[in-house]
C-alpha cells in the first residue's frame, strides 16, 4: 500500500462550467481505519478497512447512488463526508476546499450546508424531546425563523411535506412507528435548507407508497433547491429510478463507477451483477434465477490478497489472486470505471 | 399453529385512549410463513408485540382478543409462564436493532444468554454455538465479531446478529419485523433462504412484516394487509399480487418503481403515491378508514365500515385469513382491478 502525501493531491480545478456540473464534494484516497481491539484475539496493529482508498465525486444538484453489502463502508463514507468521523487519511474536498484537516469549529459554518438522514431512525432523534422540539432546534441553531409562530408554521410545513400530521408535533419519537419516526429525522434534515445530503437507508424503514412519496419529495428538493444526494440504499430498484450515477462498493473499495444507465443495463463487475441478480421480483409468479455468492463473507480486518473479491468470484483468473486490480476505465472515455481483472464486457 | 383472534391493543396517550390495532385475526400453520404489509404506522409491529406481549407497561394493553399458540391461549397466560414462551417457543426480530440490543455487552455475550436460556450448555459450548450462529448470517471474522459492541457493527450487521439471538434458540414461531430492511440484497436471499431451510427443518411458522413486496413474493405463502390498525385484505401470496381486491393494496403495488430491467426511461419522473395521509387514530372516521383516499369511494363507503368478508368462491370453513381464503373490506372489492400493464403476459 502506498501511503499518498494529502499535499501531493491536486485540487480540482474550477472549471468555469454551469453551475450543476460543478463539483460539490469529492474525495481522494480516502480511508477509515479502525484498529481491532478489546477481545481475546486482540492484536493492536491489526487495522480493520472499513473505507479504503477511495474516490468519488458528487456534483452540485446530482444524485449519487451508493450500494453495496451490507458491512462494506456505505455509512462510515457517508459520515466522512460530513466530518461526522475523523478520516484516517485521504482528501475531502468540498466546494472547492480541502474540509478533511478542519476542527470542529471551522467546521460549524459548514454543517449548515450538509445534512445527514441516518439509517437508525432511533438512536439518531433524542428521546427526551418532542417532534416539535426536534425539527426547531434545527431551525434555532441556524436562526432560520423567528420562535414562534413563524417557527411553528414551518415545523407544520415540514410535517406536512414529509407525510406526517402537524397536529402529532407534540408527541415523543417513541410514540411513532419506525417509519414515522424516520420521516422526523427526513423533516429535520430539510429544516436548514442545505445543498448536500446523506441519505443513508433514508426509506427502507417507509412502505412502498411513503417511499414513493419521499422519493418524490427528494426529486422536487433537487429540481427546486439544486441539492445534491449521495443516495446510500439496498432498494437497487429506487436507486435505479433516483440516481444520476451509481457506485458499487465492496469491502471497504469502490469496485465500479457508472451513469446510472450503463450501470444497470451493462454491469462490468462480477459483484455488481451478482447484487443486480439477487434482487427480490414482486411478482409471485415470475421464476427467479438467482446467482447466490459462494463462500464465506471476507473480513476487512484480513481481506484476501490481490481482489477482494476474488475467493466468491465466478469469473476469477489466477491474476486476481496475486494482485488488486486498479479501478480504471475499460472504454477510454465512457465515464464507466470498474476495479476488475476479468470485467464481463458486451461485444 | 398461531391463531390470533379479534386481538385490540389499545395506547394511552395525549388524544386519549387510541386502538393501535382494532380486531385483528389471522391463522399461521406449521411451517409456513404469513407476511404482514401496510402503511408505516398501520400497527404491524403492535401485532406482534402484543403477541409476544411485550407492550410497553402502563400505556399499552390489549384490550380484547385472543392468542394461540399450539393450542395454548397466551393472552391470560401468567407472566412467569410467557417468559418461557418468549425463550423457548416464540424469538422475535425487532425492526430496530439498537432497541433491543443492550450497548454495554458484546454481541457474543447476548447470543450466549439466548442459547443459555434455551439449552443446558456450558459457557464455552454457548461460546461456540455464538460463533455457529454468527457465521450462518453471514457476519465476517465470526470469531472476532463475536466480542464486538453494538456500536462497532454497521446497521446490517446489527440486524443480523439479532436475527441470531431470535434463531439461537430454535424457535417454532418467528416474529420477523422488517428483518432484512438493513441488508443488502445478496445477504437477505441468503438470510431468507436460512429461514427457509428452518422452517423445513424445525417445521418452524414465521410471520414476517415487510415493506418489501418482492420479499413478500418470493418469501411469504399467505399475506394480511393492514390499513389503519385493521386488516383490510388477505389472500394466499399468488391471488394477492395478481388481483388485489381492496384499493388500499392496488395502490401499495402501483407504487412501485416500475420499470424491471434494463435501460430506464422513465428514471427520475414522479413514482405514483396513494395521495393524502392516514386518518388520525384519535379521530377515526364513521365509515372506511381508506375512504378518503380511496379512488374508487361511494356515499356509503363514508357512512359505514365494511366488515372483512371472504369473497365468494372460496373454502367455506375458513373464519380468519390465512387458511387459503380471500377476505376483503370493501364494498367495492369487485371492482377492484390491476391494470394490464401489469398483467404477466406483458413481461418477459
Ligand atoms: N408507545 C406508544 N404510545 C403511543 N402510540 C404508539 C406507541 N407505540 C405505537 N404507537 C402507535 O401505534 C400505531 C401502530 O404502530 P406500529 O409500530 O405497530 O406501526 P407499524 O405498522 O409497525 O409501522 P412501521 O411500518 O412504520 O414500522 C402508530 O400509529 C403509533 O403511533
Ligand atoms: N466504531 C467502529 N469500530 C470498529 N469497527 C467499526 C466501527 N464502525 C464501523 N465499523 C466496521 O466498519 C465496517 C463498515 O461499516 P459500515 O457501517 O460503514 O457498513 P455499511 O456499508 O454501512 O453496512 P450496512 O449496509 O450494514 O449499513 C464494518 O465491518 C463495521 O464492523
Ligand atoms: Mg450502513
Ligand atoms: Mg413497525
Amino acid at each position: 500500500m502506498t501511503e499518498p502525501t494529502r499535499a501531493a493531491a491536486p485540487t480540482p480545478a474550477q472549471k468555469p462550467e454551469d453551475d450543476k456540473r460543478r463539483t460539490l464534494v469529492a474525495t481522494e484516497h480516502l480511508s477509515k481505519y479502525y484498529p481491532v481491539g478489546g477481545g481475546l484475539f486482540s492484536r493492536s496493529d491489526r487495522l480493520l478497512r472499513a473505507v479504503d482508498d477511495v474516490n468519488i465525486r458528487v456534483r452540485r444538484g446530482e444524485t449519487l447512488g451508493l450500494v453495496g453489502e451490507s458491512g462494506c463502508g456505505k455509512s462510515t463514507l457517508g459520515r466522512l463526508l460530513l466530518r461526522l468521523l475523523e478520516p484516517t487519511y485521504g482528501r475531502i474536498v468540498y466546494d472547492g476546499k480541502d474540509i478533511a484537516p478542519l476542527g470542529q469549529a471551522q467546521l460549524r459554518p459548514l454543517r449548515r450546508k450538509m445534512q445527514i438522514i441516518f439509517q437508525d431512525p432511533y438512536s439518531s432523534l433524542n428521546p427526551r424531546m418532542t417532534v416539535r422540539e426536534i425539527v426547531a432546534e434545527a431551525i434555532r441553531i441556524h436562526s432560520l425563523a423567528a420562535r414562534g409562530t413563524e417557527e411553528e408554521g414551518m415545523v407544520s410545513d415540514l410535517l406536512k411535506k414529509v407525510g406526517l400530521r402537524p397536529e402529532h408535533m407534540n408527541r415523543y419519537p417513541h410514540e411513532f412507528s419506525g417509519g414515522q419516526r424516520q420521516r422526523v429525522g427526513i423533516a429535520r434534515a430539510l429544516a436548514v435548507q442545505p445543498e448536500f445530503i446523506v441519505c443513508d437507508e433514508p426509506i427502507s424503514a417507509l412502505d412502498v407508497s411513503i417511499q414513493a412519496q419521499i422519493v418524490n419529495l427528494l426529486l422536487d428538493l433537487q429540481d427546486e433547491l439544486g441539492v445534491a444526494f449521495l443516495f446510500i440504499s439496498h432498494d437497487l430498484k429506487v436507486v435505479q429510478h433516483i440516481s444520476h450515477r451509481v457506485a458499487v462498493m465492496y469491502l471497504g473499495h469502490v469496485v465500479e463507477q457508472a451513469s446510472v444507465e450503463k450501470l444497470y443495463a451493462s454491469p462490468m463487475h462480477p459483484y455488481t451483477r451478482a447484487l443486480l441478480g439477487s434482487s427480490p421480483v414482486p411478482d409471485p409468479e415470475r421464476k427467479r434465477l438467482r446467482v447466490l455468492l459462494e463462500g464465506d463473507v471476507p473480513s476487512p480486518i484480513d481481506p484476501p490478497p490481490g481482489c477482494s473479491f476474488h475467493p466468491r468470484c465466478p469469473r476469477a483468473i489466477s491474476q486476481c489472486k496475486k494482485e488488486a486490480p486498479p479501478f480504471a476505465e475499460v472504454h477510454l472515455g465512457s465515464g464507466h470505471k470498474v476495479a476488475c481483472w476479468n470485467p464481463h464486457v458486451e461485444e | 399453529m398461531l391463531d390470533v383472534r379479534g386481538l385490540t391493543t389499545t395506547f394511552e396517550t395525549q388524544e386519549g385512549l387510541l386502538r393501535a390495532i382494532d380486531d385483528v385475526s389471522f391463522h399461521v400453520p406449521e411451517g409456513k410463513t404469513l407476511g404482514i404489509v401496510g402503511e408505516s404506522g398501520c400497527g404491524k409491529s403492535v401485532t406482534a408485540l402484543s403477541i409476544l406481549r411485550l407492550l410497553p407497561d402502563g400505556v399499552g394493553a390489549i384490550e380484547k382478543g385472543s392468542v394461540m399458540l399450539s393450542g395454548k391461549e397466551l393472552v391470560t397466560l401468567p407472566e412467569r409462564e410467557m417468559r418461557d414462551v418468549r425463550g423457548n417457543d416464540i424469538s422475535m426480530i425487532f425492526q430496530e436493532p439498537m432497541t433491543s440490543l443492550n450497548p454495554v455487552y458484546t454481541v457474543g455475550a447476548q447470543i450466549e444468554e439466548a442459547v443459555a436460556l434455551h439449552q443446558n450448555v456450558s459457557r464455552k459450548q454457548a461460546r461456540a454455538r455464538a460463533i455457529e450462529m454468527l457465521r450462518l448470517v453471514g457476519i465476517h471474522s465470526p470469531e472476532e465479531n463475536v466480542d464486538a459492541y453494538p456500536h462497532q457493527l454497521s446497521g446490517g450487521m446489527r440486524q443480523r446478529v439479532m436475527i441470531a439471538m431470535a434463531l439461537a434458540c430454535e424457535p417454532r414461531l418467528l416474529l420477523a419485523d422488517e428483518p432484512t430492511t438493513a441488508l443488502d440484497v445478496t445477504i437477505q436471499a441468503q438470510i431468507l433462504e436460512l429461514l427457509q431451510s428452518l422452517q423445513t427443518k424445525l417445521g418452524m411458522s414465521t410471520v414476517l412484516i415487510t415493506h418489501d413486496l418482492g420479499v413478500v413474493a418470493e418469501y411469504t405463502h399467505h399475506v394480511v394487509v393492514m390499513y389503519a390498525g385493521r386488516v383490510v385484505e388477505s389472500a394466499p401470496v399468488k391471488d394477492l399480487f395478481r388481483a388485489p381486491k381492496h384499493p388500499y393494496t392496488l395502490g401499495l403495488l402501483e407504487s412501485l418503481p416500475v420499470h424491471v430491467e434494463g435501460p430506464t426511461p422513465t428514471r427520475r419522473t414522479r413514482l405514483r403515491t396513494i395521495e393524502g395521509i392516514v386518518p388520525d387514530l384519535a379521530k377515526l372516521p364513521p365509515g372506511c378508514r381508506f375512504a378518503e383516499r380511496c379512488p374508487l369511494v361511494i356515499d356509503r363507503c363514508r357512512e359505514s365500515e365494511p366488515a372483512l368478508e371472504r369473497l365468494a368462491g372460496d373454502g367455506e370453513d375458513d373464519d380468519i385469513p390465512g387458511m387459503g381464503s380471500r377476505f376483503s373490506r370493501c364494498y367495492r372489492a369487485a371492482d377492484v382491478e390491476r391494470p394490464s400493464r401489469f398483467a404477466r403476459e406483458d413481461r418477459t
